[in-house]
């Protein structure tokens, strides 16, 4: 705290140099890229969680994250570069969006339900293709560089991985807070929304293009990071209720600092850093099962 | 005002729903749709909304169009306010949210409909007959010219019924309203509408104002029971009503006679 501090208020410093380098180029882009990335993952969650009215959708459903993890993957495979890595992992995020797109146009109009399963089956492909990687990577070199990376990791930002992460991450989240008051509507139901004038189908593709570029660079730059986007949503709906006005930013703000939270933990509760995936994973379960049971009386209703 | 000329509507499953229906509402209008279970009232509803593309046929309506659903049935446990406010939509920019104004028309609807007490209340809690008023107010809210309304008084007890039905006459009267409904109940048709459509088969309906169309013979062909119009004296003055004969029949009993017949000559 004092070395970020010291920059606005005259305090003696009383740590050492390294520290302070530790603080500014290692610690600092890597609590920023987890504030956003938590507050994007779990933005999006709730988006989704209202378009498909469905408690159980998160970025996962609709293939955002398998796609983007893919791309990642197959540039682990042929290049080392960083920068390469990011641009695959968006690029094919956003593939596996356009195919979810396809599949569930083919009969012309694309109901919620469409958009589910094409988004089950487009996550089915990009699971197999990275199978496929894993299996010719190099077993010494490749394969544990994809695997980590697959399994979510803040370790390896720099202030690079995060503009190029943030910028995106940002003006989708931006995109997706404006149209919250219509995001109310369409979470009615697509036949009342579009008797109210809502034009549900294009409004849901705005809307997914924006989850996916959000998906797509959390992806990038920090691998897959699961549950967050499911559960947080959900302890910001106990807390403000329903309302996608007070929900999505409320969600923004508990997933950044869950995530903030959970990345701590993956830091400093081991000597060796503990992927996020399994973290989050490990905590999400439990939480989950209890928040379907609190949630039941309270922000989501069964008829 | 509306104007289906020659409309026909098939889902993709193949079956036509109706064909070649033609008829048109004046502005200011009521129109009562009738018809069995199952003949395609909702689907021309949603048709007149725009959610359907008719197959065939060309449909002209000219104003806003207000919808209130058979039934609500929202995931998401929002307050009553917050739903009525919705109706505003097509006045809220597609970026920006709900003003001020916005609820000052949301409250002020409610208050028509008679349920401004239900506002602080959370819609999902509200029995049917307070869903379907804050429903109307939600379509009221949205200063639509034209209101749709789907069963507005299937779920609801006599006095809820009442309620809307009145809610209903006032406010078609005093925002000079077009609306168009469908009900099972000729009375609350005969109540509120001025015009029925009677939808019997897909080929087979009759339009026409309420009067000339709405006869004992025609509802009988349209249910297939036999229908009675009684008339009825009350506190206020004297009423007509039109009754449904639940008993069986003569010839239903001739039927089932010849049935018994046939099992007791199989008997011996």
């Amino acid at each position: 705290m004092g070395v970020l501090f010291q920059r606005l208020l005259p305090i003696e410093p009383y740590w050492s140099a390294t520290d302070a380098r530790v603080v500014t180029l290692i610690r600092l882009p890597r609590i920023l890229l987890a504030l956003v990335s938590g507050a994007g993952l779990a933005l999006s969650g709730a988006v989704l969680q209202g378009i498909f009215r469905n408690p159980l959708v998160g970025p996962q459903v609709i293939g955002v994250s398998t796609g983007s993890g893919f791309g990642g993957a197959l540039a682990i495979l042929f290049f080392s570069s960083q920068f390469m890595m990011m641009g695959f992992a968006f690029v094919f995020g956003l593939i596996s969006v356009a195919i979810v797109f396809a599949l569930s146009r083919m009969h012309g109009r694309s109901p919620v339900l469409m958009v589910v399963l094409a988004g089950i089956i487009a996550g089915a492909l990009f699971n197999a293709l990275t199978s496929l990687i894993k299996y010719v990577a190099d077993p010494y070199d490749k394969l544990p560089a994809i695997v980590v990376w697959l399994m979510g990791s803040f370790a390896t930002t720099t202030y690079k991985t995060l503009a190029i992460a943030a910028v995106p991450i940002v003006l989708a989240g931006m995109f997706l807070y404006l149209v919250r008051f219509r995001l109310n509507i369409v979470s009615l139901g697509e036949e009342e929304a579009e008797a109210m004038g809502v034009n549900t189908d294009r409004l849901r593709w705005m809307i997914l293009t924006a989850v996916s570029v959000v998906t797509a660079a959390i992806v990038s730059a920090a691998g897959i990071v699961g549950w967050i986007g499911l559960v947080v949503p959900h302890i910001a709906r106990m807390i403000v209720g329903p309302d996608h006005r007070r929900l999505l930013p409320a969600a923004a703000v508990i997933g950044g600092i869950y995530t903030l939270w959970i990345d701590n933990i993956a830091r400093a509760a081991t000597p060796a850093e503990i992927p996020l995936g399994i973290i989050t994973a490990i905590i999400a379960v439990p939480v989950f099962g209890y928040l379907l049971k609190r949630t039941q009386a309270k922000g989501w209703k069964h008829d | 005002m509306i104007e289906f000329d020659r409309v026909s509507f098939r889902y993709e499953s193949g079956n036509d729903i109706f064909r070649n229906h033609s008829f048109r509402l004046k502005r200011g209008g009521i129109l009562a749709i009738l018809g069995p279970n199952g003949r395609g009232k909702t689907t021309l509803l949603k048709c007149i909304l725009g959610i359907l593309t008719p197959t065939n046929g060309r449909i002209s309506v000219d104003g806003e169009t207000g919808y209130v659903p058979q039934q609500a049935s929202t995931l998401f446990s929002y307050t009553v306010l917050d739903m009525v406010v919705m109706g505003r939509t097509r006045h809220i920019g597609f970026f920006s949210s709900a003003q001020p104004r916005d609820y000052r028309i949301a409250e002020e609807a409610l208050r028509t409909v008679g349920v401004k007490d239900l506002v602080e209340r959370t819609f999902m809690e509200l029995s049917g007959g307070e869903r379907q008023l804050v429903l109307l107010a939600r379509a009221v809210a949205s200063e639509c010219s034209l209101l749709i309304l789907d069963e507005p008084t299937s779920a609801l007890d006599y006095r809820n019924q009442r309620k809307v039905l009145h809610a209903l006459e006032r406010l078609a009267r005093q925002r000079d309203l077009t609306v168009v409904f469908t009900t099972h109940s000729p009375n609350h048709a005969a109540y509120l509408a001025d015009h029925v459509l009677m939808m019997r088969t897909p080929d087979r309906y009759r339009f026409g104002v309420i009067d000339e169309v709405m006869t004992e013979t025609n509802l009988e062909e349209l249910y297939g029971i036999e229908v009675r119009n009684v008339a009825y004296d009350y506190s206020g003055g004297r009423g007509r009503a039109i009754v449904p004969v639940l008993h069986a029949s003569s010839s239903d009993q001739q039927g089932e006679n010849h049935e018994q017949d046939r099992c007791s000559v199989l008997r011996h």
